[in-house]
């Protein structure tokens, strides 16, 4: 399987044969090559999806001559600045599909790409706090399962049991009630998703191009020919967006209006600290989402700052109101220390769903509007995009995420929120 | 009494002395040490171990840079992990424990790594433990263990947290030379002021160096000054203070640690307060940072920055070591040679790389000390401690060249020269240049209303601090709107000019192997680990970053980024400003969670909502619980009654006799002005200027991409007045959108909305007897059909009381919700409660209510889950063709009226077993996932009406299919259930028992 | 915490508001095309930059107004009432 690296494959082994010659000879993950006149796919956007994508048309699609372009370095935008959750717990069919067959991409990627991206199964464990959030998660637990997704309903005793610390009495504000548990959902370590895709992409002979910003599109009448980048023309047939938080500039440049905002969603860690969480907990009580790393920072984010913005930073207010939410379940950490934070731009759509497939432009493909989940996707995005481009029509995984179904009604709501990307 | 401390001299108070406990032994210090100083006196050298190869790790420097010396403070709930030991003030009976090391931090087992660190370099994991698949998570296992640092109390914290909004002109971040000048000059000119500073007291440098201003020794220049500010009325002075953030609009967030320097709390006293400081202008006297230099082992417990062990000889009066060599680029680490010897240290040489000499002041401090011009050291020596140094000539080239000389000496001083801290500034977007003199980023420029002043504007002369600090206190306050009257005198410091410094980044190795070169003594991070990755091709400055986990520590690296992002450059053969800088982000230094959260978690994450009739349910055995925000009776308890039972009782009571249910929760929405009833028209599917005054209507509201929002009765009270009820859910997000549409699209329409939803109360009367109490209440004629007929309306008064009466029923009986001003509730309740004991009357909680509603088939938030249609749900012919409302256009959308859809109908139990919560409908009794599902059951219960489990589904085309077989099925629970779809409304689909 | 300058009630903290968004789009009128209502209720310029916006004081004077902010620096440009061409109380 893994041909393209011959004699450079990682392994204990080729650690241990490195270690004698004090690690001077392992090979470059990837090459800094300069862009070329023309390729047969230009993908833009080097962060997990786009990666992703040129990875899975060389390897599936036997495309040969594709181009990366990223304006900044490989893995810069929300790859590397998620909580790297990956789970399939969807209520919706067309969700509940496509994450699944992510999920599934997941369970065997570090073996795909020899590379290691720790994808930890630990368990993603919702917590409801009323019967009627109980009812509803039966609704998706029972969903899930009908459409093969492991599913457990746990009542507030089990919840007990299996996650230590956590605040399961009455002296609270909103008890707990019980949780919906998908066990094969965890975490990945999110630098090494974009890595291995890249290095393995590389050794396909892509050229990922750093430093490159796209700046505009050529077309002749309704085609893409030529992307316009800082470091000069290139031409093409077929251009892939996957650009998460700038979707909709770069759209802007080909002269489509998409429905997306750009959001800043805002990220935490804590310290250090001995292992003492091992399941990713959420609760929509006050919308929180919980792990710990194998560093040991316990890791957390929430909702979004609320107002458009393109800053990869937010402000104090959600930052205060999330780790209220952290020590509502988990009250033993307050004098835990908060030792980082960070923000993402996402591109949130209108019906909190993402877009990925054809745009009314030829030879224009866009992945875009993931929201707060685009980490979870990357394998099944890149998957998925790469076959849409390569045979220039979606693949049945993603034909439910076009942007007709906008126009058509056929949204994928799964929150019910309705037209507001805020709400999602 | 201390080994390692000099009889006189530094400014701890002797007269005091305390004890403290560090990993059990007990030991003896000064008020005014802090714990490093204190270990230090004791001779205590290693205090933690690194984070990857578990390496022994002494106290490095003597502030917030602290990379090295953590350690777990207090134990049990007040247990505190990462705590760095030269920013704890030691208190009598202070307890503290070594942390990340078993079984001891002299003898630690997970030492074993550091022997297998050849092959465990940097990113290792990223290239091993794939195999077999399935073992990862086993592996996982031991590497967390293996990592962490500290550890989490597991009990909950019993001190108590703040939060405070602070206003004011001119916020001064420092209370160093820079600092206290600008606080002083915009603080003379009439600005308010607030000074912080993370010290426990003010002068920064000032206290552990020995300078003079104006003459005097500069510890006298800081006393008065923070003097004369605390004096003054527009003055706030805060030390144990850190500015953290910096926040848009010249918002910092700052961390009071009130308590911290003591055992516990006094009394009431928080531990913490969390400041947010909203300022016009902010001045940055943030300071500079010393940085280490890497070369080979200089990790060992030993090495320490120059600028620190300055510190702890003056400040403390405590020796660092016996015999020191200091080694520097600059000259600003030749005061440590007088430092030390003042304390009676011997100083074996000072190693500098420059072959030009220091300054004349600089040499002053050296007295008759060896000066080895043009060396470098390139090896410590020493298994667990600095035993010797083996120093060697260095090159303009930057190599290393000769036969080592061998020093002994159980204590390095390196200075590899001074670090601004830029952290606020760039939190702030303030942009930076790399300032090639003193091999740092520094602030590009002043921004509008943020001053940087002395060292961390990369000035960092005591001379240039004083005047800088001077400068940017009379430019904030003048942009405040303060004018000075007079201009400040800025006092007299002797700055005797300094010989620049040389670049150093990195002292090569002599030979092969040898003692790693540590760049990030926390992480582990060494100049071989940079060298692999950018050999492996991670040369940018985030991939470097990421993939050594360089400056991640909880230090943020602060003594060694420059190191990291220099050596870098020197692979890429570039400039380090071509190589970048990462980003900094908030906070500056971490903050505990609890002063972040400030007490708002737990029972009080939100507030709750009770009814006006809370009390009267809560001393009537009611069960309470959440519903949303508020808190409903959910039954009422009767002694040896299970909960079905008191939930068949309630629904019995109301079917058979009468019930009371108190609804104040829903929203109440006065709909007011001539054009309110237009405006409802366009805000509800269905049509309300036919509505006659003095009667309801049932109306829907979609949102504007079409999907039903809302539900809720409206009635026309008067010509142009609208009472609306909304859900309770929707309350608040209803008024909301009217207000939008009222003020932005229509603000031609002459209408007014106010939420009356406090104001008013609501109790639900229902139950064939519900007229009889109604009449003995207003008068039977009052009461009767005639008067006030199914979906009528009458004002009247109740014991006096003005109510609003309206014939709705959402049980499905005979029914009638009066509405009473909030505080004549419980009286009004207490009142049909006592007309109707005539007839038996009982109040029913939210239970009872649900069962009715399902068996009326009135819909809930089950059903309204934001993606069902007004058709789906039966409401189509509502619907108004000829007139536009919200979501009138994107309802028509194809996928909104196809063939297909999901749509309400009931769900009866063929086997009398409960309808599963949540269950899928399948079509095969035995259907096994993956299977296609048909809908699915939003709401079920046991009816007693019925005696029969029903419930309310979304169905595929499920109004074609009624009588059809079809199976309720939950894999979460194994159950599966047949059912009959039927029409879902099983009580009274005339309506007969509600006109009656 | 930004601070929201409400032009009723001045400058007030960003917690007393509720955000909408971008407020430069305008509701179609019952016949215009669907494309025209597709737009309006979905698709969005959403710039990097000056972004003109809707706010609501809701723990305030429940006014919606409009915000002129830029979404890359966060710096509040000005502010103005849903209507000042069509004010009336």
């Amino acid at each position: 399987m893994l041909k393209v690296f011959s004699k450079n494959q990682y392994s204990g082994l080729s650690l241990a044969r490195n270690a004698l010659s004090r690690h001077r000879k392992w090979p470059r993950v990837w090459r800094d090559p300069e862009p070329k006149n023309s390729y047969d796919v230009v993908i833009i956007g080097a962060g997990g999806h786009g990666l992703a994508t040129a990875y899975y048309l060389a390897e599936l699609h036997g495309v040969k001559n594709i181009a990366v372009l990223e304006k900044g370095w490989l893995g810069g935008g929300n790859t590397g600045r998620n909580t790297t959750i990956v789970r399939s717990n969807y209520l919706l069919d067309g969700n509940a599909k496509f994450y699944e067959h992510s999920l599934k991409l997941w369970e065997s990627l570090s073996q795909q790409l020899n590379y290691n991206v720790m994808f930890s199964q630990r368990g993603v464990l919702n917590l409801a706090h009323s019967d009627p959030e109980m009812e509803s998660f039966s609704i998706r637990g029972n969903a899930m399962r009908f459409n093969g997704i492991d599913a457990e309903l746990l009542l507030a005793d089990q919840v007990r049991r299996s996650v230590p610390y956590l605040d399961c009495s009455q002296n609270t504000r909103y008890p707990i009630f019980g949780g919906l548990l998908q066990k094969r959902g965890g975490t990945a370590r999110h630098d090494a998703v974009a890595w291995g895709f890249a290095r393995c992409a590389d050794a396909h002979g892509v050229d990922i191009i750093q430093n490159c910003e796209v700046t505009g599109f050529k077309m002749t009448g309704n085609k893409v020919t030529a992307v316009e980048t800082s470091r000069g023309e290139i031409q093409t047939g077929k251009v892939g967006l996957a650009v998460a938080g700038n979707s909709g500039r770069l759209a802007a440049m080909a002269g489509l209006k998409l429905p997306i905002e750009s959001h800043v969603l805002q990220a935490v860690v804590t310290e250090p600290l001995k292992p003492i969480l091992d399941t990713v907990v959420t609760s929509g009580a006050s919308h929180v989402y919980i792990s710990q790393t194998d560093k040991g920072e316990v890791l957390f984010g929430g909702d979004l700052d609320f107002y458009n913005s393109y800053a990869q930073r937010g402000n104090l207010p959600r930052v205060e109101y999330v780790v209220q939410s952290v020590l509502t379940l988990f009250p033993c950490l307050s004098r835990v220390r908060m030792m980082r934070t960070w923000g993402g731009v996402m591109d949130m759509s209108m019906d909190g769903s993402p877009i990925i497939g054809k745009t009314p432009i030829d030879g224009l493909y866009l992945n875009s509007g993931w929201c707060y989940g685009g980490f979870k996707a990357t394998p099944g995005s890149g998957w998925c995009f790469a076959h849409t481009i390569a045979h220039d029509q979606p693949h049945m995984l993603n034909e439910p995420f076009s942007l007709e179904r906008f126009s058509s009604g056929a949204l994928l709501d799964e929150k019910g929120s309705g037209a507001f990307p805020n709400a999602h | 009494m201390n080994s390692h401390r000099h009889p006189v001299g530094g400014t701890i108070n002797r007269g005091h002395s305390i004890t403290f406990r560090f990993d059990g032994r007990t030991y003896s210090a000064y008020e005014g040490d802090t714990l490093a100083s204190a270990l230090l006196a004791n001779g205590v050298r290693i205090v933690g171990r690194s984070f990857k190869y578990h390496r022994p790790r002494g106290i490095f420097g003597m502030g917030v840079e602290e990379p090295s010396s953590m350690v777990q403070l207090r134990s049990g709930p007040r247990s505190e992990p990462n705590v760095r030991a030269t920013e704890v003030e030691v208190f009598d009976g202070l307890e503290a424990f070594s942390q990340h090391c078993w079984p001891s931090v002299n003898l630690d087992f997970g030492a074993v790594i550091n022997f297998a660190s050849p092959i465990f370099p940097s990113g290792f994991y990223y290239k091993t433990f794939m195999w077999p698949a399935s073992k990862w998570m086993f592996y996982e296992r031991f590497i967390r263990k293996a990592a962490g640092l500290g550890k989490s109390a597991i009990e909950r914290d019993p001190d108590s947290y703040s939060k405070f909004y602070q206003f004011c002109d001119v916020l001064v971040v420092g209370a160093g030379p820079a600092g206290l000048s600008a606080a002083l000059s915009a603080a003379r000119a009439g600005a308010t002021v607030v000074l912080v500073d993370e010290n426990g007291q003010t002068g920064g440098r000032l206290n552990f160096d020995d300078a003079a201003v104006d003459g005097k020794p500069a510890q006298e220049w800081v006393y008065q000054s923070t003097e004369k500010l605390k004096l003054m009325p527009n003055v706030e002075v805060l030390c144990r203070t850190t500015a953290f953030g910096f926040y848009d609009q010249n918002l910092v967030g700052a961390l009071e640690r009130i308590a911290d320097h003591q055992r516990e709390p006094d009394g009431r006293e928080d531990r913490q307060k969390l400041r947010m400081i909203r300022a016009k202008q902010v001045v940055l006297a943030t300071g500079a940072i010393e940085r280490s230099i890497p070369f080979s082992g200089n990790d060992k417990p030993g090495v320490m920055l120059a600028s620190a062990v300055r510190g702890y000889a003056n400040r403390f009066a405590v020796r660092c070591g016996k015999k020191a060599v200091v080694f520097t680029n600059n000259d600003s680490a030749y005061a440590t040679v007088s430092a030390l010897k003042s304390v009676g240290v011997t100083v074996a040489a000072v190693i500098d790389c420059r072959l030009a000499s220091p300054g004349e002041s600089a040499l002053k401090h050296i007295g008759n000390t060896p000066l080895k011009q043009g060396f470098a050291i390139s090896r410590v020596r020493g298994l667990r401690r600095v035993k010797s140094v083996e120093v060697s000539r260095f090159q303009d080239n930057g190599e290393v060249i000769g036969s080592a000389e061998t020093l002994t000496c159980d204590l390095v001083c390196v200075s590899g020269g001074w670090t601004p801290t830029v952290h606020l500034f760039s939190h702030a977007q303030g942009k930076l240049n790399f300032d090639e003199e003193i091999g740092a980023f520094v602030p590009r420029e002043q921004l509008g209303s943020v001053q940087v002043a002395g060292s961390a504007n990369g000035s960092m002369s005591l001379g240039a601090c004083l005047r800088q600090g001077y400068d940017a206190g009379s430019v904030s306050s003048m942009k405040a709107g303060h004018k000075s009257e007079q201009k400040a005198k800025v006092p007299q410091v002797d700055d005797s000019p300094e010989t620049p410094m040389q670049l150093l980044w990195q002292v090569p190795k002599v030979r092969r192997g040898g003692a790693k070169r540590f760049v990030d003594i926390q992480n582990d991070v060494t100049v071989e680990d940079i060298e692999l990755a950018f050999s492996e091709g991670y040369v940018s400055v985030e991939h470097l970053k990421r993939y050594t986990t360089l400056g991640m520590g909880t230090d943020q690296g602060r003594t060694s980024n420059i190191n990291g992002l220099a050596n870098l450059a020197r692979l890429r053969e570039t400039d380090i400003p071509s190589v970048g800088h990462t980003t900094f982000r908030p906070p500056y230094t971490p903050v505990s969670m609890g002063a972040l959260a400030g007490g708002d978690f737990g029972t009080h994450l939100s507030p709750v909502r009770r009814t006006p009739l809370h009390d009267w349910h809560q001393s009537n055995r009611a069960e309470m619980q959440n519903s949303g925000i508020w808190k409903r009776p959910f039954f009422y308890v009767k002694t040896g009654e299970q909960v079905r039972d008191a939930i068949i009782r309630e629904t019995r009571q109301v079917r058979e006799k009468v019930g009371i249910v108190d609804v104040s929760t829903l929203g109440k929405i006065e709909v007011q002005g001539r054009d309110a009833a237009e405006f409802l028209e366009r805000v509800y599917i269905n049509r309300w200027k036919s509505l006659p005054v003095g009667r309801c209507r049932y109306g829907l509201m979609l949102r504007e991409d079409g999907f039903v929002f809302d539900d809720g009765t409206t009635t026309r009270v008067a010509e142009n007045e609208y009472y609306m009820t909304t859900t309770t859910a929707n309350a608040g997000p209803v008024l909301e959108h009217l207000e939008f549409y009222a003020q932005t699209i229509w603000p031609e329409l002459h209408v007014h909305l106010t939420s009356i939803s406090d104001q008013w109360a609501g109790m639900a009367l229902a139950g064939p007897d519900s007229r009889n109490v109604l009449g003995a209440l207003i008068g039977e004629s009052e009461a009767a059909n005639e008067n006030l007929p199914y979906m009528g309306y009458l004002a009247a008064r109740i014991e006096g009381v003005a109510v609003r009466i309206f014939r709705v029923s959402f049980s499905g009986e005979l029914g009638y919700e009066i509405h009473i001003p909030s505080k004549f509730a419980q009286q009004v309740w207490q009142a049909v409660l006592e007309a109707g004991q005539e007839w038996d009357i009982a109040p029913y909680g939210m239970e009872a209510m649900t069962v009715m509603r399902i068996e009326k088939g009135h819909v809930v938030a089950a059903e309204l889950d934001g993606r069902t249609t007004a058709a789906d749900l039966g409401f189509e012919r509502m619907m108004k063709k000829d007139v536009d409302f919200v979501g009138k256009r994107l309802a028509e959308r194809d996928a909104l009226v196809s063939a297909g859809r999901k749509q309400l109908v009931g769900v009866v139990s063929l086997s009398g077993r409960p309808i599963p919560k949540g269950a899928q409908i399948v079509a095969e009794q035995d259907a096994r996932p993956p299977a296609t599902t048909k809908g699915h059951v939003t709401s079920s219960c046991y009816s007693p009406l019925m005696d029969k489990e029903i419930g309310l589904a979304l169905i595929a085309d499920g109004r074609q299919i009624y009588g059809k077989e079809l199976y309720a099925a939950s894999p979460l629970t194994g159950r599966t259930v047949p059912v009959e779809i039927a029409h879902h409304i099983f009580v009274d689909p005339k309506g007969e028992r509600t006109r009656g | 915490m930004l601070l929201i300058p409400c032009p009723h009630c001045g400058e007030r903290a960003q917690t007393e508001f509720t955000y909408r968004g971008d407020a430069t789009v305008e509701r179609p009128h019952a016949e215009d095309s669907a494309e025209k209502w597709y737009d309006y209720v979905y698709t969005r310029d959403n710039p990097r930059g000056e972004h003109t916006e809707w706010w609501h004081h809701t723990s305030g004077c429940r006014r919606w107004f409009k915000v002129r902010r830029n979404t890359w620096t966060h710096e509040i440009l000005g502010s103005e009432s849903a209507n000042s061409d069509n004010n009336r109380e």
